[in-house]
């Protein structure tokens, strides 16, 4: 069987970000799994600029981030398997694959990294009444389309779902030709960052309807027209408030998943709020070994964030892989007694990543990400340890579609040897 | 016109037409099965609960009870020979509140008296042990080991393709618009031509009374009584073990929550006469009700992974019972009518009596048993393959390497053999009824440009001619045409 | 003197500031509503001169495994251009290879900026 010292399962962002980290921190062999014929993932079809300000301090396109590291990877000399389907993960840390070129095939990992990415949220799973016709199109698949196969799915669009896919599609689809009649958002604010609001529906006159949904689609083939009613506080359709849009497509941009069937079944402990892994400060998950980052961790709104966490995921595995602890830590230092401190949310807070922390192992700086459960303003953003207040930050403006973080000192985790828990929250004074 | 010279016509390409046409192909006959849809198994046989019912549910001494025992016989030496998934899971009729019990031991002398074997009652104890996710109100439940699931789909493109293995013809798109008697003979016109024949089997579904009608003094009528699913992901499968039906209460009738042979859990289903038969959509309230009453006889139905909602319509007539025989005053039509709940589980039975009834009309005679092929290769199924045994497929054609579907775990290589089996797929949909690709969790959003151009390559269709379910439902539109 | 008020919100952070910028014969004479300076430098040049980087894909001949290749304004344009960028990019048709930064279309719509490809095919 084949031997690398870190596998790495998806060569988007993530993955690809994961494969350098481990290159450059020492691991001989480093292979990425990607099943499609490309690197770069999802960032192929998001043509769009806007990518990098953080991390390059200009805008790029997708495919020009993606190209960008693509070309680091091959530089440091990491290995690909392309048209490879990973099928399963062993907890021994085997990873078995499918490709035309070599069938069914093996690979032994020294420490395996998760960055399969997400998926989007189907129609079906929302269960809106109506028919089952062509014409209903996640944002992402209709992306796909238009950018990379130069097909076009409809001319008549009406998107469901302010994400900022949708956001992005409306624009597209306008340049080519189509009418987006509206996007319809059953929340009373958008999930989309505010320039795309501007930039993708304010310049072409798309109206954004919040707190309205799609109630009933028509078209027995094809979508003739859908019902779109706003909804009350509970958001359910209000009676009497439905209008029927004539159209032929309905676009759906509802939530992105984690994609995380392969994690489950090699018994992964997953996280009911993200639907991603629960992971430690080293992002790696409840089995030794595997690590996880990027949008199967949890669904980050900006890639430079994406190839941040990977970066630390892919330096983790490869300390785990090289038998290292963690790259702050002195192997022979002393072997300070293992004290798992728990993280957890309150009021305002859905989830925080990390979910565990030993300080004992952490990076002297850790960055923990987490997102709000509503739109607040003027609110603090506080971390305590134990009962103690470390951190106290004002925030103008928090948003659920805006990943937040913190970052959290060793030494101020050491200092409060008796915590056993560490609470990130929101509160107004 | 010779070539439109038919010994049978058969309307309705669902299961009880395919079924039929299965047991006609071995004798020396010209059949063809004429159908609306782009594809077999389009109406009622492609929505429905999937169950292979053990039988006590009919009335004792009904067409229904009969054909539906010995059809749940029939359905496993089927799944052999034609190599469809079919579960013996088994069923369990679960009875929340002790009042109802003598409404269960009546299901169950019923039951004993249609012959279905092996029914008992179980007791909670054991029900718990069997079914740990009963709800906390069973008190006993009808055991009935007979009882299964089985792919629809599988079931009828695979009766479909040994029928067409063995000369039966098939004519999709071709909705009939009229049948009329011409001498001693049948025109039946339809949308892709005039077909003339000795014999016509109206297995046309709901729309079976307006096929009947055109021929018969004495009037039917069928009435499409709409059922609403939930169908969640693999990721649910296991809350049931066996297909859970729910002991009708005060409160009505129940639905069920059983697996499916795809790894799904499906629940539902609701019933509301509708009056248009096209109205296979979901609605608001029916869906609804799916949710209030999935959680009586079983306890935390996951509703969170539903991966889609549908609606099927059964075809229903007041007497509750099939409807199949030569029509009176019309010789040489049969009506095969009337089909509803358990019709899957009775088709192979039902072929067998329509058979029957038309080889005497007919005067039918069998063919050679050489000339015959009874068995047929199934679609490859990968999530059933092993390592070893996939790496013999890639040996053999690379593209089983090639995963289009990452949910279903479908290949390349079975899109392509889809699109060239006996009954060639020509849709998206007929794609996902022959290999199960879109039907997973992404349903379609991942899979769907690459089955597109797969199509395009082996059809040789321009993008913008590829459909969802024929005619009307294009993907996409014309570049550029506003 | 023409007095107008022109309303926008800022897209510098998820704040999204509703602005009220006052022009007088269109030169900006103040900016409200805002609560940096982002805000006012955004605003200024919103009313003014907008632009906008144009994003498409366009058809590659040759190439194995792409049969589109993604394209960019170089920097941006004039916002009220941007449909006769695309017009502009109507049959285009490239053949590969072609790598990231190659001009597509120079020149575009008489703006003076480059379309060029970004990615490789």
């Amino acid at each position: 069987m084949l031997s690398y010292d870190v596998v790495i399962i998806g060569g988007g962002p993530a993955g690809l970000a994961a494969a350098i980290a481990a290159r450059e921190s020492g691991c001989e062999r480093v292979l990425v799994i990607e099943r499609d014929d490309r690197l770069g993932g999802i960032l192929n079809q998001c043509i769009h600029n806007g990518f990098g300000l953080h991390t390059f301090k200009e805008e790029l396109t997708g495919p020009e981030y993606a190209a960008r590291y693509e070309d680091r990877a091959h530089e440091v000399g990491v290995e690909f398997s392309l048209g490879s389907m990973v099928i399963d993960v062993s907890s021994d840390l085997v990873v078995h694959a499918v490709s035309q070129e070599r069938g069914v095939y093996g690979v032994q990992a020294g420490a395996v990294v998760l960055a399969m990415g997400c998926r989007e949220r189907p129609r079906g799973a929302l269960a809106i009444p109506g028919y089952r016709p062509a014409g209903i199109y996640t944002a992402g698949t209709a992306q796909r389309l238009v950018n990379m196969e130069g097909q076009m799915p409809g001319r008549e669009v009406v998107i469901l779902g302010s994400g900022d896919i949708g956001l992005i599609m409306a624009r597209r689809m306008t340049l080519e030709g189509a009418h987006v009649a509206c996007v319809a958002e059953l929340m009373p604010y958008s999930g989309g960052l505010k320039r795309n609001i501007v930039q993708c529906l304010d310049d072409y006159g798309i109206p954004l309807l919040l707190s309205h949904t799609v109630t009933r689609i028509e078209g027995r083939k094809r979508v003739e027209a859908v019902w779109i009613a706003k909804v009350d506080e509970q958001r359910r359709p209000i009676p009497g408030t439905e209008v029927r849009y004539a159209c032929d497509t309905l676009m759906l941009s509802v939530g992105l998943l984690p994609e995380n069937e392969l994690s489950r079944e090699a018994g992964v402990a997953l996280s009911p709020v993200t639907r991603g892994p629960l992971v430690d400060e080293s992002l790696q998950t409840s089995v030794p070994g595997v690590f996880a980052c990027g949008n199967v961790l949890h669904v980050h709104d900006l890639v430079d964030y994406v190839s941040q966490e990977a970066d630390a995921a892919g330096r983790c595995a490869a300390h785990y892989a090289l038998g290292k602890r963690s790259p702050d830590v002195q192997e022979d230092g002393p072997a300070e007694a293992e004290r798992v401190l728990l993280l957890e949310v309150e009021s305002g807070v859905r989830y925080t990543v990390p979910s565990t922390i030993d300080p004992a192992r952490m990076d002297e700086r850790l960055t923990v990400r987490f997102r709000v459960d509503n739109v607040y303003r003027d609110r603090f953003v506080s971390v305590y340890v134990g009962d103690e207040r470390i951190m106290h930050r004002k925030k103008r403006v928090l948003a659920p579609g805006e990943m937040e973080e913190v970052v959290l000192k060793r030494a101020d985790l050491l200092e409060r040897a008796h915590a056993e828990r560490i609470v990130v929250k929101l509160e107004e004074d | 016109m010779a070539s439109d010279q038919y010994d049978v016509v058969i309307v309705g390409a669902g299961v009880s037409g395919c079924a039929v046409a299965r047991e006609l192909s071995r004798y020396e006959a010209r059949v063809c099965v004429v159908e609306r849809a782009d594809d077999v198994c389009c109406g009622t046989s492609k929505a429905n609960s999937a169950i292979v019912h053990a039988g006590f549910d009919a009335q004792a001494g009904s067409m229904m009870a009969r054909l539906n025992v010995e059809g749940n016989k029939l359905m496993r030496e089927l799944a052999e020979e034609l190599n469809f998934a079919l579960v013996p899971c088994g069923s369990l009729v679960v009875c929340t509140d002790a009042q109802t019990r003598p409404a269960l031991e009546a299901l169950l002398e019923r039951g004993v008296a249609n012959g279905v074997e092996g029914l008992r009652i179980v007791e909670r104890d054991e029900l718990v042990s069997m079914e740990p996710n009963v709800s906390d109100e069973a008190v006993c439940a009808l055991w009935a080991p007979t009882g299964g699931i089985v792919d629809p789909f599988g079931l009828c493109v695979a009766l479909a393709e040994n029928a067409a293995t063995n000369g039966v013809e098939f004519l999709f798109n071709a909705g009939v618009e009229g049948v009329e008697r011409d001498d001693d003979e049948w025109l039946v016109r339809t949308k892709a031509g005039t077909l003339r024949t000795r014999c016509v089997v109206n297995a046309a579904g709901v729309y079976a009374d307006e096929l009947h009608n055109m021929v018969a003094d004495k009037k039917m009528r069928i009435v499409a009584r709409k059922g609403e699913y939930y169908l969640l992901d693999t990721t649910a499968f296991g809350h049931v073990r066996h297909t859970v039906f729910t002991l009708p209460t005060k409160m009505g009738k129940g639905v069920l929550v059983s697996p499916t042979v795809h790894g799904n859990v499906i629940v539902g289903p609701t019933a509301t006469d509708v009056e248009d038969k096209e109205s296979v959509d979901t609605t608001a309230a029916g869906l609804a009700e799916v949710v209030a009453k999935c959680g009586i006889a079983v306890r935390d139905v996951p509703l969170r992974e539903v991966i889609t909602t549908f609606a099927g319509l059964r075809a229903h007539e007041e007497h509750h019972d099939f409807i199949i025989g030569e029509v009176e005053g019309a010789p040489g039509f049969v009506d095969c009518a009337a089909i509803e709940s358990p019709g899957l589980t009775s088709c192979p039975a039902i072929g067998r009596m329509v058979a029957d009834i038309v080889r005497g009309i007919c005067d039918l005679q069998e063919r050679p048993a050489d000339e015959i092929v009874r068995t047929r290769p199934g679609v490859v199924n990968l999530l059933a393959t092993s390592r070893e045994d996939w790496n013999d497929l890639v040996a053999k054609d690379p593209t089983y390497g090639n995963l289009v579907c990452r949910c279903c775990r479908v290949s390349e290589a079975q899109i392509v053999d889809a699109l060239h089996r006996p009954i060639p797929a020509t849709s998206i949909d007929a794609i996902k009824r022959r290999t199960g690709c879109t039907m997973g969790r992404c349903q379609g959003g991942f899979c769907t440009p690459k089955i597109m151009a797969i199509m395009e390559r082996e059809l040789g269709m321009a993008p913008t001619q590829i459909t969802k379910c024929g005619p009307g439902s294009e993907l996409l539109v014309q570049e550029g045409g506003e | 003197m023409a007095r107008e008020e022109r309303e926008l919100i800022c897209i510098n952070c998820p704040l999204g500031c509703p602005l009220v910028v006052t022009l007088e014969d269109g030169v900006v004479q103040s900016v409200a509503g805002n609560t940096c300076k982002r805000g006012d430098a955004y605003g200024r040049k919103e009313v003014t001169s907008p632009t906008r980087i144009v994003t498409s894909s366009v058809p590659v001949d040759g190439s194995a495994r792409d049969t589109m290749v993604s394209v960019k304004t170089a920097t941006d344009i004039p916002k009220d251009k941007i449909f006769d960028v695309m017009r502009a990019l109507e049959g285009v048709r490239l053949s590969a290879p072609v790598a990231i930064g190659d001009v597509v279309v120079a020149d575009v719509a008489g703006t003076g900026v480059d379309v060029v490809a970004t990615r490789r095919a």
